[in-house]
């Protein structure tokens, strides 16, 4: 239990510096933190012994965040798309600023570009750890760098779905 | 002409791409300028991002996260059967026992103490009472199982399941209401093949708590696993040892589980 106690203490700064580029707010990405290390703690049982505890935790994690996500998902989703398209040329100019492209991401996106280039784990390990495929990790990662390559440039977003007809 | 796959082109950003395609790829960008270009910008997006948040990982931590492995321990139900059958079973030595001890004692709480008086007392109590009926054991038996179970569900307001026990050697008798504490009780019993009865007592109203682990309490002959999960109470008694009861109280918890 002291060996364990160890290993997942030693993963909470990684966990939050993963929230907090995911989340962007460093309150909430501390709850997420928090909710993550007491349910990892609650389900100690079902974590492969000798396995690496990282991938483990960071699937946790990814679980809570997409449970808050459907909870809140209508409103955030809704709103960073309205608010880019209806934003006038000048403020695009603002988006050259890393931390706010990110967040103007799809949280699928941001999430797998996060764990490669933060994390550095290996495409694998994102499938494994995310739960999907290693096709959509790739196409995920593809299309998450060409948005925020575009958003950096000032540049304006590739046309989404709900473009009028 | 050299063609590359959008995933090696991806693989290239990451410094993943095996040994074998290098110079294909270096003869793919250098063909390639604005592909080149746009890969440069990828990398440069690693960089940026590291550079970014980086320093999080050298911030102090919260001293709040700091506790919550030692605040959160709390056995889930699965473990303390699993513990409660080793420990029958004599397979937990002295420092192991004595470790659970620690923990389990950390985890005491006002909810606890509240819990230790009520709810297995009223489930111990309502299966000493109605186990030993020998021509009204229930109000509405297994045969009618469906009229059982919305009629239960409907009074506690909420949709029951009586777990199925049959591995465990139990079949589902039938079911009754009782009034309880908090609001209508739903009384669920099986009996083995030998006649031993078990009864699942369903307490709704529980206030105060999300959940509790696994807890056990002996009443006279009786013995009882408790739990409590969001709004409702869950109560399994039967006159039989800790470990019997407590490898089927494992299979309710499971059976109960959403």
């Amino acid at each position: 239990m002291q060996d364990d106690s160890a290993s997942l203490l030693a993963c909470l700064p990684r966990l939050r510096r993963y929230a907090r580029a995911l989340l962007g707010d460093r309150s909430e990405a501390d709850d997420l933190v928090q909710d993550t290390v007491e349910r990892g703690w609650s389900r100690l049982s079902s974590w492969r012994r000798n396995s690496d505890m990282r991938p483990w935790l960071f699937s946790i994690m990814h679980n809570l965040h997409v449970d808050r996500m459907r909870r809140s998902a209508p409103e955030t989703v809704e709103l960073s798309e309205e608010l880019h398209l209806a934003a006038p040329p000048s403020s695009r100019l603002e988006m050259r600023d890393m931390e706010a492209a990110l967040a103007l991401l799809p949280p699928e996106q941001r999430e797998v570009l996060l764990l490669v280039a933060l994390e550095e784990m290996s495409y694998q390990e994102v499938a494994a750890t995310l739960g999907i495929p290693p096709g959509t990790v790739m196409s995920r990662l593809s299309r998450g760098r060409e948005r925020l390559r575009l958003l950096m440039l000032g540049h304006p977003l590739p046309a989404p779905l709900k473009v009028v007809k | 002409m050299n063609t590359v796959s959008e995933a090696e082109l991806q693989a290239w950003v990451d410094g993943r791409l095996p040994q074998a395609r290098r110079a294909a790829m270096d003869d793919y960008l250098a063909a390639h300028p604005q592909q080149a270009e746009r890969l440069r910008a990828y990398r440069e997006q690693n960089v940026t991002l590291r550079a970014l948040f980086n320093p999080v990982l050298d911030e102090a931590l919260p001293e709040a996260l700091l506790q919550a492995p030692r605040r959160s321990w709390r056995p889930t139900p699965r473990m303390v059967a699993t513990l409660a059958i080793a420990i029958g079973a004599g397979l937990l030595g002295g420092a192991g026992g004595w470790m659970l001890h620690g923990r389990m004692h950390q985890s005491d709480d006002v909810l606890a103490a509240q819990l230790r008086t009520a709810l297995p007392r009223q489930a111990a109590l309502a299966h000493a009472v109605y186990s030993p009926e020998v021509r009204h054991p229930v109000e509405v038996g297994a045969d009618q199982q469906q009229h059982l179970v919305a009629w239960l569900s409907k009074r506690l307001g909420t949709q029951l399941k009586p777990p199925l026990l049959a591995q465990q050697g139990f079949e589902l008798v039938g079911g009754r209401l009782l009034p309880g504490d908090s609001g209508p009780v739903a009384q669920f019993m099986y009996a083995d093949a030998s006649g031993q009865r078990l009864t699942l007592y369903v307490s709704s109203g529980q206030q105060g708590t999300q959940e509790t682990g696994f807890r056990f309490a002996q009443e006279g002959p009786v013995s009882v696993f408790y739990w409590i999960d969001g709004s409702f109470g869950y109560a399994l008694s039967a006159a039989v040892p800790k470990a019997v009861l407590g490898d089927i109280a494992s299979a309710v918890y499971r059976q109960l589980e959403p």
